[in-house]
């Protein structure tokens, strides 16, 4: 179980201080599936660079299974078992997808098991084990071999930022398919996702809402969805309404 | 037969893979003499009568062979210019194998220069397989110059792999290529550079007929205080193609110098060049470290990798 108690994140923007994450507190329970939502530039990403040990808080606490890693570097954190998938993938040269999949696996895994977690992305294994993480890769597969090198973690927290962002819509089917499978094979790990696809939030035990650095709503999916689907479609109609009234004055 | 001391089976397996006596032609050099020959009926290896060196005949049409010559130098204070010259021959598809490692336990500078000429005939292919490397404790130095110049007959192609990883504290390297119309040249150059080291390579690559081709590619690590220089050109006189790269990583106080250079003297001439140079990305540290590595083990990998 993760919690975070009252985080806060501030940078230096232009000799002010900026407030990304302010007094966020919240719980990844084991066994769920937790996805965090919102508006662009709300924080997400960062609250996932503050778990993975990539940023440090200005403020608050981060506890792991009861233990205080607010201080943790990003391999303690690893080696206490959270996992993390960039948002965008990083490239390497000479480094072959076999030789990322086994550093994440943290032992030598013979190729065929290695294989298995490149399918489980919807990657033909065979084609892509002995190629380089590099620039030949397209955008989406380097985002599959990214989510595989976190499979292959068998983390007891998987962090997942923006999974969908970069894979075309054909291969996004199989995405979901992926985190439906890990989300029934769950048993002692949690997963959280950053993400705003709302086939990725029907699929969540919870949903939390981040905007502009503050949780504005959290709690059970089927308490949570409906209530972001009518928000939507509230600021939507006030769009409209906004332009019609405009239209009107002109 | 070969007698060899165990630091010279370990130089051996550095330089040259070699954990017994080779297959198929080879000769071996220990500390200036020769500790082991043999030509096969398609590849003759003798020595040069003028000067230090082999001349190394490999017959027209010969296919799948090898030739191994590694030099091992162990003894403090040598110095030597060894001249090798390999003729291949029309048709013929053969790999060589050289390499050079010095130990160097003593005070006084061991240097071991080599200056390789290959005529490569008519539509042959030739792998050439060199590593450099060192070890020692001694104060004394270990250097090596080695000296490449490569004639390319129509039609042929030579790949060329140049490893210096470890332990030489200061080389030269000069590379000449002229190559023929069809010709093509490969060369993958993999360097890494650490104390006080200092390593120059220079190429001349001219594209001399229709078609003609090179790759010219180095890969660098330079750590510590050491310096590296790359200086690669291509000179395009012919309708051909000419690429040249130099790929490097700078780390504590290392220091690259890249000058990359193109001489098109015709107008169907295409030459490219690119170099970058910089340090380790932030971001590929970070991505090893989620996966569990420490920081320094995340840098060696990411060294390793590039260096493959």
């Amino acid at each position: 179980m993760l919690e975070l108690r009252n985080i806060s994140f501030q940078v230096d923007a232009e000799g002010k201080d900026k407030e990304i994450i302010r007094d966020v507190s919240l719980t990844i329970p084991d066994r769920k599936l937790v996805v965090v939502t919102g508006p662009n530039g709300g924080g997400k990403s960062t609250l996932a660079k503050l778990i993975a040990g990539i940023e440090k808080p200005t403020g608050g606490q981060i506890l792991f299974n009861g233990q205080d890693i607010t201080g943790f570097g990003i391999t303690e954190r690893a080696g206490l078992g959270i996992a993390y998938a960039f948002q965008q993938p990083v490239r390497f040269k000479g480094i072959r997808v076999l030789d990322l999949i086994r550093i994440a696996a943290g032992k030598t895994l013979s190729v065929s098991d290695a294989c298995q977690y490149l399918s489980s992305v919807g990657l033909c294994a065979r084609d892509y084990v002995d190629r380089e993480v590099n620039a030949s890769l397209s955008g989406g597969e380097l985002k599959r071999i990214e989510i595989a090198t976190v499979l292959a973690r068998k983390a007891a927290l998987s962090v997942f930022d923006e999974p969908e962002a970069g894979i075309d819509l054909w291969s996004f089917r199989n995405l979901i398919e992926v985190f439906q499978k890990l989300r029934e094979d769950i048993h002692d790990s949690s997963i959280l996702i950053i993400s705003h696809q709302e086939r990725i939030l029907s699929i969540a035990d919870e949903i939390i809402v981040l905007r502009e650095g503050r949780v504005v709503n959290q709690g059970a999916r089927e308490d949570v969805y409906p209530q972001l689907i009518k928000a939507e479609t509230d600021v939507m109609c006030e769009g409209w309404a906004g332009s019609a009234e405009k239209g009107g004055d002109a | 037969m070969l007698k060899l001391d165990e630091i010279q089976k370990r130089l051996l397996r550095e330089v040259a893979d070699l954990h017994e006596v080779p297959e198929g032609a080879y000769n071996i050099r220990s500390n200036s003499a020769s500790a082991g020959r043999q030509s096969t009926a398609n590849i003759e290896i003798v020595s040069k009568e003028d000067v230090s060196g082999l001349e190394i005949r490999i017959k027209p049409g010969t296919k799948n062979e090898s030739v191994h010559i590694p030099v091992v130098m162990t003894q403090s204070g040598l110095k030597e210019v060894v001249y090798n010259d390999f003729f291949i021959g029309e048709g013929a598809d053969v790999v060589i194998v050289a390499g050079c490692g010095i130990d160097n336990c003593g005070n006084q500078d061991s240097q071991h220069d080599g200056i390789h000429r290959f005529f490569v005939g008519k539509n042959a292919k030739v792998k050439y397989v060199e590593k450099h490397y060192g070890s020692g404790d001694g104060s004394g130095k270990r250097i090596l110059n080695p000296g490449t110049e490569v004639y390319m007959e129509e039609g042929s192609y030579a790949e060329m792999e140049m490893v210096q990883i470890k332990g030489v504290d200061d080389t030269e390297r000069t590379t000449t290529a002229e190559l023929a119309a069809g010709a093509k040249l490969v060369v993958r150059e993999r360097l890494m550079t650490h104390g006080d080291q200092r390593a120059i390579s220079t190429y001349v690559v001219k594209l001399n007929g229709a078609d003609a081709s090179a790759d010219v590619v180095s890969r660098s690590v330079a750590r510590d205080r050491s310096f590296q220089k790359f200086d690669a050109k291509i000179v395009g006189n012919a309708a051909c193609h000419g690429h040249t790269e130099c790929d490097s990583i700078i780390m504590d106080e290392g220091r690259i110098l890249a000058v990359p250079g193109l001489e098109a003297n015709d107008v169907d001439a295409a030459l490219v060049h690119e170099a970058a140079i910089g340090k380790i990305a932030g971001e590929q540290l970070i991505k090893l470290m989620t996966l569990g590595l420490t920081a320094a083990e995340a840098e060696e990998q990411i060294i390793n990798g590039f260096l493959q």
